[in-house]
């Protein structure tokens, strides 16, 4: 292998190299989990992967990168995600 | 080194790329489809049917999947070829650009074709010199030996240590694509010292990177910055691979430029591309008549051979330019550059523009036009209409 020239645009992954999205949210999702079924579509949608599982099965949304883009609301078959206004 | 005699072959220009090609054993092809290149493709197809080439080759939908498909075959390692031509190559230039910057070695051949509108299949350099802000290293072919000989060594020069960035090979459309010519080709074990393994990825799986990142202004003019060095830096190495070349073939490679009766020249004509080989006949005619005229064709235009340009023409009476090719507003492309190599030295240049969409130029045109400027009678611009 040779060492590759300077300048070839090659970027190395690490959490949040790219700035912390969350901070770009003008509508913050809220799950009721009393209405949560765990049928786990708001996970599969979810385009940033910022909904997690916990071990219990229920999603979690990690509000340091989701950007609010409302789409776990809008697929949660429950109405159970709720968009709310982001509040300083 | 050894110079084993070649096998002389009776081939046409898009045959003779894709047996270079063919010998320089690519693992990763992309097929799409456009005139003049169509048959180097179709010929590549073949050689991977019959497993004389053991490549993979993707027939894409597209020209910009094209150059995108073996863009990340060429990033995880592997050696790649395309070809295309005029609107082919437009619609590629979004993946161009992605190419150059990231500095991926790839090979692809370009058949020259005028633009649209109005349409035309026929040749002229518009579609080639168009791309050259691309971060590619651009050479042109004048037949078909040197399309053969000018694919080989893209390979190496691609991918150098020094270098690493695409290459595009040049030639022009029907004009060599179609014309069969007498070919010396190389042996296939001569090719494959000359060219050997490609020895390194720009990525390692063991240790993932991102390909292509979003990158903060300081990052984005340090890597443009980067890539400007890389294209100086080429020109060297450029050199020296034809000189290797020169070696183990027999046959002259003169280096960015070629010189043909020009070191005691007072008139040079400027060239590039199929043309030169008209110009040539213009030159030897003038010489019979004792008029001190030379050709200078320019093989490698980007980087762009400025300090022999400027070594060749400097104390020239008078220099003429040759451009099938034509920046609107501006001037003739291969003019404009050679009034930049001359800048600051008293030597005048006359644009000769021609050849557009096909249009037949001959020995005799550009005989005129140097006979015009050898009298002083020739516009600053003169178009061969």
């Amino acid at each position: 292998m040779i060492n590759l020239p300077p300048g070839v645009p090659l970027a190395r992954p690490s959490l949040g190299s790219s700035g912390q999205t969350g901070t770009w949210r003008v509508l913050r999702p809220v799950i009721h989990y009393d209405k949560c079924t765990k049928c786990r579509l708001c996970f599969f949608y979810c385009v940033e992967n910022t909904i997690d599982l916990e071990p219990n099965m229920f999603p979690k949304i990690d509000y340091q990168y989701c950007k609010g883009c409302g789409v776990c609301a809008q697929v949660c078959p429950t109405a159970a995600i709720e968009m709310m206004r982001e509040v300083k | 080194m050894q110079v084993t005699k070649g096998v002389v072959k009776a081939l046409v220009g898009n045959h003779a790329v894709a047996y270079a090609v063919k010998q320089a054993k690519p693992q990763v092809l992309a097929v799409y489809p456009i005139t003049p290149q169509t048959t180097m493709l179709e010929k590549l197809s073949e050689y991977v049917d019959r497993g004389e080439l053991k490549a993979r080759l993707i027939r894409v939908e597209s020209e910009h999947s094209a150059l995108a498909s073996i863009y990340g075959a060429a990033v995880a390692g592997a050696r790649v070829f395309t070809a295309t031509a005029s609107q082919g190559l437009l619609y590629m230039t979004e993946m161009l650009y992605w190419a150059g910057g990231q500095r991926v070695p790839i090979v692809a051949a370009v058949a020259t074709r005028a633009l649209a509108s109005p349409w035309s299949i026929l040749d002229d350099h518009q579609d080639f010199m168009s791309k050259r802000d691309a971060i590619w290293i651009q050479m042109m072919a004048e037949n078909v030996q040197e399309a053969y000989d000018l694919t080989i060594q893209a390979f190496r020069i691609s991918e150098h240590e020094n270098v690493v960035l695409p290459v595009m090979m040049g030639f022009d459309g029907f004009i060599l694509t179609h014309t069969m010519e007498r070919v010396e080709v190389l042996h296939d074990s001569v090719v494959d010292s000359f060219i050997p393994p490609r020895k390194f990825n720009l990525v390692d799986f063991t240790d993932p990177v991102g390909v292509g990142p979003v990158a903060p202004p300081e990052d984005y003019i340090r890597m443009r910055f980067e890539a400007k060095k890389a294209m100086e830096r080429s020109k060297r190495v450029i050199k020296e691979i034809f000189r290797e070349y020169e070696d183990i073939s027999g046959r002259p490679q003169h280096g960015l430029v070629e010189c043909f009766m020009c070191r005691d020249a007072d008139y040079v004509v400027v060239s590039m591309g199929a043309w030169s080989g008209d110009a040539r006949v213009a030159v030897e005619r003038l010489r019979e008549r004792g008029a001190k005229v030379g050709l200078l064709k320019v093989r490698v235009f980007r980087p762009f051979p400025f300090e022999e340009v400027r070594d060749y023409l400097r104390d020239c009476k008078g220099v003429l330019v040759m451009d099938r090719a034509y920046s609107f507003g501006s001037g003739g492309i291969l003019a404009n550059e050679v009034k930049v190599s001359l800048y600051g030295h008293n030597v005048p240049v006359h644009s000769l523009v021609g050849g557009l969409g096909g249009m037949d130029v001959r020995p005799l045109h550009i005989q005129t036009a140097l006979e015009n400027l050898m009298e002083g009678k020739l516009e600053e611009e003169r178009w061969l209409l």
